[in-house]
C-alpha cells in the first residue's frame, strides 16, 4: 500500500509549484556550505550526521533498509551497515517498545513510524513506558536517546490512514517532546536536537513537504534548540501559531491580509510540548489578537491549549476572541478533503472576522 | 490418515536416531575460561538441541564448581525431525518443490491440515519429585552447597518478607501488596541461575530477582513504604521496585511492555559484545498482550541474546488459562516464532536453576532468544485487591501450597544432601523475622521525600510549565496547609 502511495503522491506533487520557506533566524549558518535541498533529503543529511557523530545511533522501522518509503534513510544501511540501520518485523509496539529498551542502554534509538496514522498501536508504549521511564525509576533509568520519527498530515489523497495529524495525543503526555519542523532546514536542525536531546522526542515530519518544500540547509553538523518558539513574520494586527506544513498556508494568508491592510505576525511553534508560551504571550501582547491554525480536528486539539493559556495570560490585552481555523470533527476524508481543511481562505476569513471584532 | 501412517514411521526412525547422547558443559563460573574452547569446537549445548545430528563429543572441566551432567538426553523436539524426514520422502517422491524464502517448500497432493494440537501435552522437565528426591536419570546442573544454602535460604525469606508484608498492608500500613507465593523456586533459582551482569527486565512477580542480588530487606520495606530512601523516590505503588545497581528495570504495571524493551536491551548487549543476557519475566496472562507477540517476533528476527521467562502460574487475577489461550501453554508457540523453547517444573527449584542456566548460555554463546515456561501455581491472591477464593476452590489452592510446595521440596532435598537442619531452620527464620520487622519500623519511621522530588526526572531538566506548577502549589500550599498530608517535607 506504502509503494502505491508513493507513486501517487509523486504525481500529485509534480504538478504543484516548489514553495519555498523564509527561515529568518541565523541567516548566517546558511552562507558558507548551504545547498539547496528538499525536506526529506534534509532528513536523511540529519539521520547521516547523527550516525555518523555518535557510534551508538541506531535507524531502524518498517521498510528503512533500503531507503523507507519517502526515501528520508536512503543510503544509511550501506553506509553504517545492516546492524545500525535495519527493517524490523511490521509492529508499531514492537518498534517503539524495542527503542525503548535500546535507548535505556544508552543508545541513540532513532525509530520510524512508517506513518503517523500507524503510531497507535505503539501509544501505550510511548504514553506508559517512555514518558515515565526516568521518572518511575527515580531517574535511575532513563530512555532519553529515543526519538520516534514520523511523517505526518495531509497529502491530497491520504484518505482516512494516510493524512492524520496525531500530534495533540501526545500533547497529553508529560515526559516526552513534541517537535515538528516546517522546513527542510528546520528539520535538519531540529531532527539532531532531538535525536540529542537527553529524553524522548515524538518528531512528526510534513509528508506534503518531502518534495515540496526546498531550501538552502547547511551541510554541516548544526542543530536548532526545542522549546523555542520563532517569529517567522512579524506584523502588528493579529499573531498566527501554526507547526509544520500549516505555516505555508499562513504564510500565504499573511501574505493575502497584507494586501487587504492587514499585518500578521506569524509564529512557528516547532516544540509542541514543552511549549514556548513566553513567545506567543509577547507577541499576543502586542497584537492583541490571536488565530491557531492546524489540520488536526479542532476539538481537543493543541490549538484549544494555547488559546486557553493565552487567555489565561493576556485577558485584559486581547480584543477578540481567539480564533482556531483548524481541520473539521469528522475522520479525515478522501473526496472531501478539500472542505475538510483549514484553507488560506478560511483562514483569511478568521483574520478578517479577528481584525474587525 | 494416509499422511500420517507416513509420518509415524518417520517418527520411528527419527527415534532411533535421537538415542545415546551424550555431554557435559561448563559452570557459568568457568565459562569465560572455557569460552574459547567451545567456540573452537562443537557445542555440547548446541546438541542438547540438535542431538540428531548425532552425539557430541565430550567435554569435561574440572575447575567447574558446578557441572551439567547429560547422561541421556532426550529431544523435545521429535516433530522438527519428523518434519524434515516427510519432506525429504516428498521431495525424493516427487522431486519438486518450491523455492520460497527460508527455504525449499515440497509440494504434496495430500491436503492436510496441520493438527492444532500435538498428540500429548508437551512434557515438563524435572530433577525432584514430590519428595525432594532427584530423579534418577535426570540432567541437572550440579549445585554447590553454597549456592544451595543460599538458594533455600532467599526463599524462605521471600516467603516470609510476603507474609509479614503483607500483614502490613492488612494492618492499613502500606497502601497495597503482592505475594510471590508459590513462585519461589522460579523467582530465586532463575536468579541464581543468571549471572549478575544479565539484565532483568521484571514483570511484577519476581522480588525474589532482586533479593538474590543482595537488595536488602531495608530497600524492599523503603519502597513499600514510599519513604526517602526508596531509591524510585516514593513515586510508585508498593512492590513496584527498581535498582540499577542490581541490573533490575523499574517495574510497570501494564502487562508485558517490559518484553520488546528487553529485546532493545538485548541488541544494545549484543552490539556490545557483551558477555551477558537479558532475562524477562511475564506471566500466562501477559503472554496474550500483543507485546508478547511483537517482543519474541524481534528477538528471533534480530536474534537477540533474551531468556523470556514464563511464569504460567494457572491464573491471570480472575481468569483461568482455559479462557486466556488454547494453546498447549506457552512453550509451544516458541517454534512458531523460531525460537528454541523448553517446558520446566517451576516448582521445583532444581530444574529451573538447571533450565535457566542452559537458557542463558545458549542465549549468550548463540545469540539468540529462549523461552521458557515454567509451569507453577500462584498460591496467594492476585494482590492485597484481591480475593481468590470467589473463583476457585480453596482445595485447589490447598493443594499447590502443601503438596507441591516449592520451598519444602528443595528443604528436603538440602536436608538430605546433609546441608540444612531443623536448628539451621528455626534459626533462620527467627534472624529473617526480626531482620524484617526491624526493616518495616526503620522504614514506617523515616520520612517521606520532599515535595521537589514530585517535579523532577520529568525531563532531564525541569521545563518552564513544571517551575510555574510547582511555584504555584507551594503558593496553595502556604494558604491551605489543612488539604496536604504534612509527612512530606515541603
Amino acid at each position: 500500500m506504502a509503494a502505491t502511495f508513493l507513486s501517487r503522491f509523486g504525481r500529485s506533487l509534480s504538478c504543484i509549484s516548489r514553495r519555498g520557506f523564509s527561515t529568518s533566524c541565523d541567516d548566517k549558518l546558511l552562507l558558507p556550505t548551504g545547498k539547496s535541498m528538499n525536506l526529506y533529503s534534509a532528513i536523511n543529511q540529519a539521520l547521516h550526521t547523527a550516525l555518523e557523530t555518535d557510534p551508538r545511533a541506531f535507524v531502524f522501522g518498517e521498510d528503512v533498509s533500503f531507503g523507507g518509503v519517502f526515501r528520508c534513510t536512503t543510503g544509511l544501511a550501506d553506509r553504517f551497515g545492516k546492524s545500525r540501520v535495519f527493517n524490523t518485523p511490521l509492529c508499531e509496539q514492537g518498534i517503539v517498545g524495542f527503542a525503548i529498551g535500546l535507548a535505556a542502554m544508552g543508545n541513540r534509538a532513532i525509530a520510524e513510524i512508517q506513518f503517523a496514522d500507524y503510531i497507535f498501536p505503539a501509544f501505550d508504549q510511548i504514553v506508559n513506558e517512555a514518558a515515565k521511564f526516568r521518572y518511575r525509576s527515580g531517574n535511575q533509568f532513563n530512555c532519553g536517546g529515543l526519538t520516534i520519527r514520523a511523517p505526518y498530515g495531509a497529502v491530497g489523497h491520504g484518505g482516512h490512514y494516510h493524512s492524520q495529524s496525531p500530534e495533540a495525543f501526545f500533547c497529553h503526555v508529560p515526559g516526552i517532546k513534541v517537535v515538528i519542523p516546517r522546513s527542510p532546514r528546520q528539520a535538519k536542525g531540529l531532527l539532531l536536537s532531538c535525536i540529542r536531546d537527553p529524553n524522548p522526542v515524538v518528531f512528526f515530519e510534513p509528508k506534503w513537504l518531502y518534495r515540496l518544500a526546498v531550501e538552502e540547509v547547511p551541510e554541516h553538523d548544526f542543530m536548532l534548540p526545542l522549546s523555542e518558539a520563532e517569529v517567522i513574520r512579524e506584523g502588528s494586527d493579529i499573531t498566527l501559531v501554526g507547526w509544520g506544513s500549516q505555516l505555508s498556508v499562513m504564510e500565504q494568508a499573511c501574505l493575502d491580509a497584507e494586501k487587504e491592510g492587514i499585518s500578521c505576525e506569524l509564529i512557528d511553534l516547532k516544540t509542541l510540548i514543552p511549549w514556548d508560551k513566553e513567545t506567543v504571550e509577547s507577541s499576543v501582547r502586542k497584537t492583541g489578537r490571536l488565530l491557531i491554525s492546524h489540520e488536526a480536528p479542532v476539538t481537543g486539539g493543541f490549538g484549544a491549549e494555547i488559546s486557553a493559556s493565552i487567555v489565561e495570560r493576556c485577558f485584559l490585552r486581547l480584543e477578540a476572541p481567539v480564533a482556531r481555523v483548524c481541520g473539521l470533527d469528522t475522520p479525515f476524508p478522501l473526496v472531501f478533503e478539500p472542505f475538510y481543511m483549514p484553507t488560506k481562505s478560511k483562514m483569511l476569513d478568521a483574520i478578517k472576522t479577528t481584525v474587525n471584532y | 490418515m494416509a499422511v500420517w501412517l507416513v509420518r509415524s514411521r518417520t517418527f520411528v526412525h527419527s527415534l532411533s536416531k535421537k538415542m545415546g547422547f551424550l555431554g557435559v558443559y561448563p559452570s557459568r563460573s568457568s565459562w569465560d575460561a572455557s569460552f574459547m574452547q567451545y567456540s573452537s569446537s562443537s557445542s555440547a549445548i548446541l546438541s542438547l538441541v540438535d542431538n540428531r545430528y548425532g552425539s557430541r563429543p565430550y567435554g569435561f572441566f574440572d575447575n567447574s564448581a558446578t557441572r551439567f551432567l547429560v547422561p541421556r538426553f532426550k529431544s523435545t523436539e521429535p516433530e522438527r525431525d519428523l518434519d524434515s524426514q516427510h519432506i525429504k520422502e516428498d521431495e525424493e517422491d516427487h522431486d519438486q518443490a518450491l523455492d520460497f524464502p527460508g527455504g525449499k517448500v515440497p509440494f504434496t497432493s495430500e491436503m492436510s491440515f496441520i493438527s492444532e494440537s500435538g498428540d500429548k501435552r508437551v512434557p515438563c522437565y524435572r530433577v525432584l519429585d514430590d519428595n525432594g528426591e532427584p530423579i534418577v536419570s535426570s540432567n541437572f546442573v550440579q549445585v554447590s552447597k553454597e549456592i544451595a544454602v543460599k538458594m533455600y535460604s532467599d526463599m524462605v525469606t521471600l516467603q516470609m518478607m510476603d507474609s509479614i508484608f503483607y500483614e502490613a498492608q492488612r494492618q492499613g500500613r502500606i497502601s497495597f501488596y503482592l505475594t510471590t507465593s508459590g513462585e519461589e523456586a522460579i523467582n530465586i533459582a532463575s536468579a541464581a541461575a543468571l549471572s549478575a551482569d544479565d539484565l532483568v527486565l521484571p514483570q511484577y512477580r519476581e522480588p525474589g530477582v532482586l533479593l538474590w542480588r543482595g537488595f536488602t530487606l531495608q530497600d524492599f520495606a523503603n519502597q513499600c513504604f514510599g519513604n526517602k530512601a526508596d531509591s524510585g523516590k516514593a513515586r510508585q505503588m508498593p512492590i513496584h521496585y527498581v535498582s540499577k545497581n542490581h541490573n533490575y528495570f523499574a517495574v510497570s504495571s501494564p502487562m508485558a511492555t517490559q518484553l520488546p524493551q528487553a529485546v532493545g536491551v538485548a541488541y544494545s548487549l549484543k552490539m556490545d559484545g557483551k558477555n551477558a543476557c537479558v532475562a524477562t519475566y511475564f506471566g500466562d496472562g501477559g503472554s496474550s498482550e500483543g507485546d508478547f507477540h511483537a517482543a519474541l517476533n524481534f528477538s528471533a528476527v534480530l536474534e537477540a541474546p533474551v531468556v523470556f521467562i514464563c511464569r504460567n502460574n494457572g491464573w491471570a487475577i480472575s481468569t483461568p488459562t482455559e479462557e486466556q489461550f488454547r494453546s498447549d501453554g506457552l512453550v509451544v508457540r516458541g517454534r512458531a516464532y523460531g525460537i528454541r523453547s523448553i517446558r520446566v517444573d517451576g516448582n521445583d527449584a532444581l530444574a529451573v536453576y538447571s533450565a535457566i542456566h542452559a537458557a542463558r548460555e545458549m542465549a549468550v554463546r548463540e545469540q539468540r532468544p529462549i523461552l521458557v515456561e515454567a509451569l507453577t501455581y500462584r498460591v496467594g491472591h492476585h494482590s492485597t485487591s484481591d480475593d481468590s477464593t470467589k473463583y476457585r476452590p480453596l482445595n485447589e489452592i490447598e493443594y499447590w501450597k502443601l503438596t507441591r510446595n516449592p520451598v519444602n521440596r528443595f528443604r528436603k532435598w538440602v536436608e538430605k544432601k546433609g546441608w540444612w537442619s531443623d536448628k539451621d531452620d528455626s534459626e533462620l527464620r527467627g534472624s529473617i523475622r526480626k531482620q524484617i520487622l526491624q526493616a518495616i519500623q526503620i522504614a514506617e519511621k523515616t520520612e517521606k521525600p520532599p515535595l521537589a522530588d514530585m517535579f523532577s526526572d520529568v525531563y532531564d531538566k525541569q521545563p518552564s510549565n513544571l517551575q510555574e506548577q510547582e511555584k504555584l502549589l507551594r503558593e496553595t500550599i502556604k494558604r491551605h496547609p489543612q488539604d496536604y498530608p504534612s509527612y512530606v517535607p515541603v
